[in-house]
């Protein structure tokens, strides 16, 4: 399994995405994560083992944030691997996530 | 300047204002058609323009105050302010008129004040242009807002804006956004992105493996477009592209545009791709979509600025610069204005070169030279060249003088209350200036008689089933050597009972008469059949049908008039395509030579009794099962009715329109160019006789109006 699903406490859930998202998988992860989103509950997704991302992750990323403030879930996204932040960056969606991100001492801005 | 130079500047200048008038209100009325024509307003806009600059310089003050405020009007409309809608165009199809009165007035003698009635139509239509303004429209440019909603803080004026908006199955065919951008980042410096999540669909809906990514950036570069098209090649099929160039690399389009040759009109997509503001794809996009919507109305430029891949200011300036070359090529061109009196002499002096061709061929023919035999061939068919080249100089269309009957229908139909719609067609074909000059009149006639008398009212159009919208139709198109008009209205068709009855109280016809139907309609040309019982003022004008024949038959034409009732009546003019040169047939009948016009010979046979079952009491001839007249030339034209019978006769076939005659003759000389001359006074009235032309010897042949003597043959 990919996402390690882990309920922290009564509200809130903790999901590990642990595999690169791209176009090959985003339909599982999709299937599996979007359930998590309920209204009333608080979802964190670490994206800490995120090696790789494409467009196609970044739009289901997208999508999720969309949903879970249509839901009223409180969804944030946490531990961006570098790869995540650069594409983030690349398109220029930092303000739409709105999450705390780490930037890495050796990441440099191209 | 001399008096003289200024009378003859005047007359140029009445000469072109004429012209920019009558190309005024042939705009006028195209735009009532298609009402958004820039093209068309901006020629409204130039012939007031033009004739107000030109009457400064004279001093006719009247014309420039008048045209002054028309092309305030105008002015307002070509910048999109005021919109030009029916009532408009009616007032400004009457301050055509206003300012063709003017100009007369002023080149009559501009020190005379106004007359009162003048004065006042030009206070009311001044009135009429200025009273009301419709409220103004300004487009906003659709680029403006997409600057606006990226780059804030930065200046994006150096950057290229590129649009991309991802088909769904982009991700499923391979394409990654991420990948471009990549790319592009090698490339040039991305400034701002904007990705419009707005497409992103809720819920199930969504499809992970679908794109909906659209994203607009601001790509700060020095390569230039198709480079940049070269990025998105490769996604090209599931990505719509649009890429419009820098602020910053406006200036340098309009100046390569500026410098673009100034030798012939290009196509605006054209200077747009050579000037690299645009690649080929954008306008193969462009023009697809403008098939695809049958967009036919709205002009190129607008949908690729509606597009976004180019900039309302340079397609403007691209216009600009197509409008300027077009007007350069315009008056450099191609055309010399020649006096038409020196064009007549050439064809005179080409008539004599033809004259003393023949005179040559003749001597060569006596002496028996076979070298000079050569030349004179060769010089001979020269000599045809240059005279179809001399006399194709004096040919115009036909089309010119047609769309002047657009103004008659319109204003008549108005007058009339009845909806006409007027169709043009074989405006193309060519026929002798003189000969358009001389068929204007008839013509006018005849239409004004098919609008008044031929096609009814609505009320009546719709009672009969038929449309309340009459048509007419001018049609035009070359016939052997002639060129046909045709008058075609579906209106009520004539009354033939009317026709008889009026022309047997009249002493026309007798009572017992066995006149076909065509026969019966062709009456309406007689002299004495006068309709002045239903005449009103538009087609009581003085010309009568018998005059319109008459001069349409002094052109050696015909006319021929077919109805159906109920459904309609067309009138037909068949008319010679020049008045000077034509190719004849010479023919030899009790030692006189006759020509007749080759175009209207069809056969030549050999008159032999047994064979044809001649008729020698009532002059008709079998040929081949048909019956057919015939008039012995010899005969007719001599002085004692009858003369000596030859041992070899021929028959001449003849036909003109549906009728057809046998000529016979003692002799065939064959082909002939004939230099028609008229004869005098004297002979005017001669029937069966056009005309003569002087033969290589120094001898006269005549030139038979093969017409007269078939109608002659048929009666005899």
């Amino acid at each position: 399994m990919s996402i390690a699903v882990n309920e922290q406490k009564e509200g809130l859930t903790l999901l590990t995405i642990q595999d690169e998202m791209t176009i090959y998988n985003v339909l599982e992860q999709k299937n599996t994560i979007y359930p998590h989103l309920k209204p009333d509950h608080e979802l964190q997704i670490d994206l800490s083992a995120v090696s790789e991302i494409d467009s196609a992750g970044m739009q289901l990323l997208m999508f999720l944030k969309n949903e879970a403030i249509r839901k009223q879930n409180e969804l944030s996204f946490i531990h961006h691997s570098q790869a995540v932040v650069e594409v983030v960056e690349m398109f220029n969606l930092s303000s739409f996530f709105n999450d705390p991100v780490v930037i890495l001492a050796d990441w440099n801005d191209s | 300047m001399s008096d003289l130079d200024l009378d003859s500047a005047v007359e140029t200048f009445a000469e072109e204002a004429q012209e920019l008038l009558v190309d005024m209100e042939n705009a006028l009325l195209a735009l009532e058609d298609s009402p958004d024509d820039s093209e068309m307003i901006n020629s409204l806009f130039r012939a007031m323009h033009t004739i107000k600059g030109s009457s400064g310089l004279f001093g006719f003050d009247v014309i420039v105050s008048f045209t002054h405020e028309a092309e305030t009007i105008l002015d307002q409309v070509r910048n999109g302010e005021k919109n030009l809608d029916d009532t408009l165009i009616s007032v400004l199809l009457d301050c055509k008129d206003h300012t063709t009165s003017l100009l007369e007035h002023c080149i009559e003698d501009s020190s005379q004040p106004l007359s009162d009635e003048l004065k006042a139509v030009g206070d009311k239509l001044v009135v009429k242009l200025t009273g009301k303004n419709s409220s103004a429209e300004l487009q906003v440019a659709t680029t403006d807002i997409l600057l606006e909603s990226i780059g804030e803080g930065t200046d994006l004026n150096d950057s290229w804006l590129i649009s991309l908006a991802f088909k769904t199955d982009a991700f499923r065919m391979g394409v990654d956004p991420l990948s471009f951008l990549r790319y592009m980042k090698t490339i040039g410096k991305v400034q701002a992105i904007l990705l419009l999540t707005s497409e992103l669909p809720e819920s199930d809906e969504y499809d992970p493996e679908s794109c909906y990514l659209n994203y607009k950036i601001a790509f700060k570069t020095d390569a230039n477009k198709q480079t940049i098209e070269d990025i998105f090649e490769f996604a090209s099929d599931d990505c719509d592209i649009n890429i419009l160039p820098p602020n910053s690399k406006v200036e340098e389009y309009i100046s390569l545009l500026e410098d673009q040759d100034e030798d012939h009109v290009q196509l605006l997509g054209e200077m747009l791709l050579n000037a690299g503001v645009l690649t080929e794809t954008d306008i193969n996009k462009a023009i697809q979509k403008q098939s695809d919507t049958n967009e036919d109305e709205k002009p190129l430029g607008q949908i690729l600025v509606e597009q976004q891949v180019v900039q309302h200011g340079l397609v403007d300036k691209a216009l600009q610069k197509q409008e300027k070359v077009k007007k350069k090529v315009a008056t450099e061109s191609n055309f010399i204005r020649v006096d038409s009196a020196k064009l007549g002499h050439l064809i005179n002096l080409v008539g004599e070169l033809v004259i003393s061709g023949a005179a040559m061929n003749l001597m060569v023919e006596r002496h028996g030279l076979p070298d000079v035999e050569d030349v004179a061939e060769t010089m001979g068919s020269l000599v045809s060249d240059i005279r179809d080249t001399a006399l194709d100089l004096r040919m115009v269309p036909i089309g010119e003088t047609f769309s002047r009957f657009r103004r008659v229908v319109r204003d008549v139909s108005k007058e009339l209350s009845k909806e006409i719609l007027l169709t043009i067609t074989g405006g193309e074909t060519e026929l002798d200036k003189t000969v358009v000059e001389k068929i204007n009149d008839p013509l006018t006639h005849l239409i004004r008689n098919s609008l008044d008398h031929g096609i009814e009212t609505p009320e009546q159009r719709l009672a009969c089933g038929k449309d309340a919208q009459g048509n007419i139709q001018l049609n035009a198109y070359h016939e052997s050597g002639h060129i046909i008009i045709q008058i075609i209205d579906d209106g009520a068709g004539l009354d033939a009972e009317k026709i008889l009855a009026k022309a047997i109280s009249n002493g026309l016809i007798p009572e017992d008469h066995n006149l076909t139907e065509q026969e019966t309609y062709n009456l309406i040309f007689a002299a004495g059949l006068s309709t002045k019982a239903q005449a009103s003022d538009l087609s009581g004008r003085g010309v009568g049908m018998d005059v319109v024949k008459r001069n349409i038959e002094g052109l050696r034409g015909s006319v021929n008039i077919g109805s159906i009732p109920g459904q309609g009546t067309t009138i037909t003019i068949q008319l010679p395509l020049t008045l000077a040169i034509i190719d004849g047939f010479m023919v030899e009948a009790s030692k006189e030579r006759y020509i007749i016009p080759l175009s209207m010979v069809e056969e030549c046979v050999e008159m032999n009794s047994s064979e044809w079952e001649v008729d020698e009491v009532s002059h008709y001839v079998n040929l081949r099962g048909v019956a057919m007249p015939y008039l012995r030339l010899g005969d007719y034209f001599s002085e004692h009715g009858k003369s000596k019978k030859t041992e070899r006769e021929s028959l001449v076939v003849v036909g003109f329109g549906q009728n057809k005659a046998g000529f016979v003759v003692d002799k065939l000389h064959g082909e002939h160019q004939t230099v028609i001359k008229p004869l005098g006074k004297v002979f005017e009235k001669l029937a069966g006789l056009t005309g003569a032309t002087v033969l290589g010897d120094g001898n006269i042949a005549l030139i038979l109006d093969v017409q007269g003597l078939i109608a002659k043959a048929i009666s005899k």
